[in-house]
């Protein structure tokens, strides 16, 4: 929990326009700030020397189903150097675009297009952002809550022969 | 070997692997170079994983991988059915570990509802995890071994692979598709004469690692295929993301049951195997001591395993027993609610994570009160250790691709989900 304070103190200090909120659930803490800093926030988190989350293990977006901020993007980081992990939250507005991290950690790299492939996000500057799973002519977003479980008939073309 | 065209493959693939840059199109790279579709249906792929390679001469030049050919969309099909309903689908992630999966998908949704499984189920998950990353573990090294030409490892390996299957199969009443752990428990208490042949088992075993080993360690055309091929420094296998025995071969002492302890893995001696020279060889060599340490920790759970039950008594939150419910009607309707609408967490969002054979494994679950979870991603090792084999594959020859695969270990349907 001291620790935990620690980034408390260190992110209000360094970020001072920057609005974070923190959140508590069953031992993991959360934070949720703008998505204007992200590339910034990571920055930080990753290279300073008491901080050091230097694994990112998961990038990834949730589909709330409302219509303001609709898509919230997530970040899994863990510090190898203090055996802590770190979840970072920042809410998309109308564009659903927020800035990559690839930069940052290359990890990020495949988890950004997965996310883009499933929701739609664009990760601005991102080195090849193409879909993962699905082929690349698929028109549509499968994790998002509107697309049926079942999916849509006719929107995978059969093979060429 | 047919010849590719531009039309067989999609051009932003085909961007990815010329150079964003480069207008250079496949016929006109042809010249001096070639592009090369290995996989999908490539027996060392290990499953349905597609490279695409670009190559001058015998030198790989640039590597895309091409994933989905296994995609399910596990992650949707959670979304809309109850926690217990996708314990079954579990199975199917890494499919060469099936119990270390139930595990940490029954760690998450307890951790998420905050109830903990009695000690005993505790302990019985540590056998199952420990005998599944060692089955896993010996066809990692059997399969590695037969793509580089050496066969008989493989079926050595196999055999004491099957040896461990048999006991799933005594434990949970199936080889692969256990399916054994519940929320808050297991399905089956172990019985004292399995705990005796496991322990038999594992009194034999030591000797036929040491079998395995002699037949490879000093086997010159072993060691020079894997020896220097594909090496990748400790700080970059972190910003790769790498997990499990293929960050460990690289010098990083990472390994969550050590650092995060879950189960009773704070309470068990064991040595994390570490080497730094990164190459192949060392990825085998970590996953050979690997097995080791882990029949070390399977001796002290069976020490310390006491009497008890192995499911929680929680009514609103666990299934109860069968019996219980064709007998007693307070446990019929439990389990009626249970069935049908689901254990109800409360709101909030929890990340667990596991040592899986092939690294970490981590569900990620955000609950809104439901039944059913609002978003479950799977944070699967396989996923992220593939990632890095344009990396290592880059500058090398194409004969070492295989073996590069094969000492990374990744199983597709864990990387597809």
């Amino acid at each position: 929990m001291e620790f935990v304070e620690k980034i408390k103190q260190k992110l209000q200090e360094r970020f001072k326009s920057v609005t974070f909120t923190f959140e508590e659930f069953r031992g993991e803490t959360t934070i949720k700030f703008n998505k204007e800093s992200v590339v910034e926030v990571c920055e930080y988190l990753k290279t300073d020397d008491e901080l050091k989350f230097n694994l990112c293990e998961d990038v990834t977006a949730i589909d709330w189903q409302r219509k303001k901020n609709r898509f919230t993007v997530v970040y899994q980081l863990f510090s190898l150097f203090n055996k802590t992990r770190l979840r970072l939250k920042c809410d998309l507005g109308e564009d659903t675009s927020i800035d990559s991290v690839t930069s940052i950690w290359q990890s990020s790299n495949w988890a950004e297009r997965e996310a883009y492939d499933m929701y739609g996000i664009t990760f601005d500057g991102h080195p090849d952002l193409r879909r993962m799973y699905m082929p690349e002519e698929f028109e549509y977003y499968p994790l998002r809550k509107d697309f049926p479980l079942m999916g849509i008939p006719g929107s995978i073309p059969l093979p060429k022969k | 070997m047919e010849r590719l065209t531009k039309e067989d493959i999609h051009p932003k693939i085909v961007q990815a692997l010329l150079g964003i840059d480069s207008n250079v199109s496949i016929d006109d790279a042809l010249e001096n170079e070639m592009i090369l579709s290995m996989g999908p249906q490539h027996p060392a792929t290990h499953g349905v994983l597609r490279l695409l390679l670009r190559l001058d001469g015998e030198t790989i030049v640039a590597c895309v991988p091409e994933l989905g050919y296994l995609h399910r969309g596990y992650e949707k099909l959670a979304e809309n059915m109850t926690y217990m309903e996708f314990i079954p689908h579990t199975d199917r992630l890494d499919y060469l570990a099936p119990p270390a999966n139930n595990v940490a998908y029954a760690l998450a949704v307890e951790k998420l509802a905050g109830i903990e499984a009695p000690p005993r189920a505790q302990y019985i998950r540590m056998v199952m995890c420990e005998l599944s990353r060692m089955a896993s573990h010996l066809v990692a090294i059997g399969s590695l071994a037969m793509d580089i030409g050496a066969l008989t490892v493989f079926l050595w390996a196999l055999r004491e692979r099957e040896k461990i299957l048999d006991f799933f199969d005594d434990i949970c009443g199936a080889r692969f598709t256990t399916s054994y752990t519940r929320i808050g428990g297991v399905a089956a208490d172990i019985r004292e004469k399995t705990v005796e042949n496991i322990t038999a088992f594992l009194n034999q075993f030591g000797e036929k690692i040491d079998e395995i080993e002699r037949l490879l360690n000093s086997n010159r055309i072993f060691i020079d295929r894997l020896e220097g091929v594909g090496v990748i420094s400790g700080e970059k296998a972190i910003d790769l993301g790498l997990t499990g025995p293929s960050l460990r071969a690289s010098g990083i002492n990472y390994d969550v049951r050590k650092d995060v302890p879950y189960l009773f893995y704070n309470e068990v001696d064991f040595k994390v195997p570490l080497y730094s020279e990164g190459d192949c060889l060392a990825r085998y060599f970590v996953r050979a001591d690997e097995l080791r340490e882990s029949s070390k920790i399977i001796y002290q759970v069976f020490e310390k395993m006491p009497k008890g039950d192995v499911l929680l008594n929680s009514p609103k939150k666990v299934l109860p027993r069968k019996v219980e419910i064709y007998t007693k009607m307070e446990e019929l309707i439990h389990d009626f609610m249970i069935v049908n609408f689901g254990i109800n967490p409360p709101e909030g969002e929890i990340y667990s994570a596991v040592e899986n054979p092939k690294g970490e494994l981590g569900f990620y679950i955000v609950s809104k009160g439901e039944g059913h979870p609002w978003k479950l991603k799977i944070r699967s090792p396989s996923f992220v250790n593939i990632q890095s084999i344009p990396k290592l594959v880059e500058g090398e020859m194409i004969s070492d691709v295989v073996a590069i695969i094969g000492s990374i270990d990744p199983v597709m349907g864990e990387a597809d989900k």
